[in-house]
């Protein structure tokens, strides 16, 4: 299995001594097993909390009709089509990293996979709330699917991207997942086979009667890598046609074609920010410091600085084209985003995404938890603020003065975003209470490789170049997990 | 006569238990499965078990839901009611590009997976056929059908050899059943 050594100055990817198999699953499965923390329990609190004001939020939506909201003739879109982009983007990290970090075999990706991926089920629900929402008459939902009808049968039209996005966003959602819960199977069978009574037969149903041999095993792998391989494209397809929404429309500030790549690298962009926010404060609550290093935290910081900066230069790009265009409306456009009256938007949307996210060139940001964790919270709201920017901004004053309009939210806008955070919340701290929230059997697979303790050992062993021994010992300072008065010790000896 | 049914080697290393499956092999013995916690590489190869032709499978349902979408469309924009739509043609082949992908990844992935669990006997409420419990936990398990292959004591003696940490003579095939 592991005949050769990893490279000394790769990081090591789980942290902590006397790592076993069973000391991994106790780990991973010690918030599944006992009963919650306080800590918990106020997270839920607060975020069901926010559910109900989701409910009431949106009963009251489908009773009153969408009149409740701030929408105007001017601006037909506004805070449910911006949430429902922020919520579908924060998704695409998700599947990044279950997908194409699996792809390039990008080994640090297997202990975060798994609420990553969660990460986006709920976010890609929260998404499909505001589509049904802004129907106004739930019921007919069922009409976006080209189902056979008394009117002709009149079809839904396959030349708008409206249906694209029906098709892209219920395929990315039903193959998300198939895939989260195929990972799932055998995590649910080490539960099962460690549980007694009414909560074995749970798990028992749940893990599909899982076994472990070998060929369960060896399909089990063809099957995700292959549903890595076709998640891939779909990710990336699905914010393309997402940005479609908005790029095949005559819109100045809209009508562009930057609009699929730009979109995509925001999305990503925002989704590592929020699995940021997640799982630095899940690490902490649930204890799991030692499978959720440094290395994971720098590393998506890293791919945060990247996209960021790729939404930067597509921020540019736009700004030039505007200028080099010619067209006086798509110049007004972007001009108005600094000193119309939502220049404070565009200022939001500049200053966090592009400006704040430059500070991750820095080590020492990078691998700082606090300011890593402020950093995804300022993408965050950046990222919302880009959406707004684009759809309110845009619309609000295109081409007739006289259609010029303002939009402000009404307390039912408000409280169906703020209760969606909640929804998606609640969702998030029932999985890490009932599922096993890091893949067990793929982080079992960096035990010999990988870990800490295995490269202590070659250490010990002392067959390694010096030079390359200290550059680890460094790179271990940072870690918030890692004893490093160890490591002196052993420099004296 | 033994009441054995299955003899299971116990292992906490996957190395050893690969160690453990030569050893046998060398002395003719024949493996009835292993269960591991996780995917071990090189497993499949030494008991002979064929490459899993689930990727062609997968193939084969991506074409079938391409085909099928875009037949669809076909239908419903160019043969049932096409619309005029600037005088545009109404066979407009790029517009239906985002559905046929969508479909053909959306069959890829349904086909494929329920293939799997088809093929592998998985689905909700299945019951569980466990030789140990700890095999998904931190045992790597070499289960030998019992029954012909005699003296048992042979068997264990291999095993032991080979760095089992455990060796369980179980009279009933699956702990699982009540």
């Amino acid at each position: 299995m592991s005949s050769h050594n990893e490279s000394i100055i790769r990081e090591p990817l789980i942290t902590g001594k006397d790592i076993t198999y069973a000391k991994i699953t106790d780990d991973i499965l010690f918030p599944v097993d006992n009963k919650p923390n306080k800590a918990w329990w106020i997270g839920f609190t607060v975020a069901s909390l926010g559910a109900c004001l989701w409910v009431f939020a949106v009963s009251w939506t489908f009773w009153y009709g969408i009149g409740s909201w701030g929408l105007n003739k001017t601006v037909g879109w506004a805070w449910d089509i911006t949430g429902f982009v922020w919520w579908v983007g924060i998704g695409h990290a998700g599947t990044l990293i279950s997908a194409i970090l699996l792809l390039f075999r990008q080994k640090w990706r297997n202990s975060i996979n798994r609420s990553a991926e969660a990460m986006t089920i709920f976010a890609v629900i929260c998404a499909a709330t505001y589509v049904v929402g802004h129907m106004g008459r739930p019921w007919m939902a069922l009409w976006v699917f080209p189902l056979p009808n008394q009117y002709g049968s009149l079809w839904v039209n396959f030349n708008s991207p409206l249906i694209w996005d029906v098709f892209a966003i219920s395929t990315y959602f039903s193959v998300s997942l198939v895939f989260w819960y195929t990972g799932l199977l055998p995590d649910f069978a080490t539960i099962r086979d460690r549980s007694i009574g009414i909560r074995r037969r749970i798990y028992s149903i749940c893990s599909f009667g899982w076994t472990g041999s070998v060929k369960t095993w060896q399909r089990f792998e063809v099957v995700s890598l292959i549903l890595a391989g076709i998640s891939t494209p779909l990710v990336l397809s699905v914010h393309t046609i997402v940005s479609m929404d908005f790029a095949t429309s005559l819109e100045p500030g809209w009508h562009t074609t930057i609009f699929p790549p730009y979109f995509v690298a925001g999305a990503i962009f925002s989704g590592f920010a929020m699995v940021q926010t997640l799982l630095l404060v899940t690490r902490k609550v649930l204890g799991l410091e030692n499978y959720i290093t440094m290395f994971h935290i720098e590393s998506m910081n890293k791919i945060i600085l990247v996209t960021g900066s790729i939404v930067g230069v597509a921020y540019l790009t736009e700004f030039f084209i505007a200028y080099y265009s010619g067209g006086e409306y798509e110049q007004y456009t972007f001009l108005n985003r600094f000193i119309g009256p939502y220049w404070w938007a565009g200022c939001m949307m500049y200053g966090c995404n592009i400006l704040m996210t430059q500070l991750m060139w820095f080590k020492r940001v990078r691998t700082s938890i606090f300011l890593s964790w402020t950093l995804s919270i300022v993408v965050n709201i950046g990222m919302w603020f880009e959406r707004f920017v684009i759809i309110v901004t845009s619309l609000h004053r295109d081409f007739i003065p006289s259609s010029w309009a303002m939009f402000y939210p009404t307390w039912v806008d408000v409280s169906v975003f703020i209760g969606s955070i909640g929804v998606f919340f609640t969702c998030f701290l029932l999985f890490i209470r009932y599922f096993p929230s890091i893949a067990i059997a793929e982080v079992k697979l960096l035990v010999k490789s990988s870990s800490e303790q295995a490269k202590k050992k070659l250490i010990d062993e002392g067959h390694l170049d010096p030079v390359q021994v200290e550059y680890y010992k460094e790179t271990l300072i940072n870690y918030d997990s890692v004893e490093i008065s160890d490591y002196k010790k052993n420099k004296l000896k | 006569m033994s009441s054995t049914k299955y003899i299971l080697g116990l292992f906490d290393d996957p190395d050893d238990m690969m160690h453990g499956i030569d050893k046998l092999q060398k002395n003719s013995i024949p493996i009835y499965d292993v269960y591991t916690p996780m995917p071990i590489h090189g497993i499949e190869a030494k008991l002979g078990v064929k490459e899993s032709r689930l990727g062609y499978a997968a193939f084969m349902f991506g074409c079938l839901g391409g085909t099928t979408i875009f037949s669809l469309v076909y239908y419903f924009l160019v043969h049932d009611w096409p619309m005029n739509i600037g005088g545009k043609p109404a066979f407009a082949i790029p517009d239906f590009i985002p559905a046929t992908f969508e479909w053909t990844v959306l069959f890829t992935a349904f086909g494929m997976t329920l293939t799997f669990f088809y093929a592998t006997h998985l689905f909700p409420g299945r019951a569980p056929r466990v030789m140990d419990f700890r095999a998904t936990n931190d045992r790597f398990v070499i289960a030998i059908d019992a029954k012909g292959n005699i003296p048992h004591d042979d068997i264990t003696n291999v095993l032991k050899e080979a760095g089992a940490v455990e060796i369980k003579h179980n009279d009933r095939k699956y702990v699982s059943y009540e």
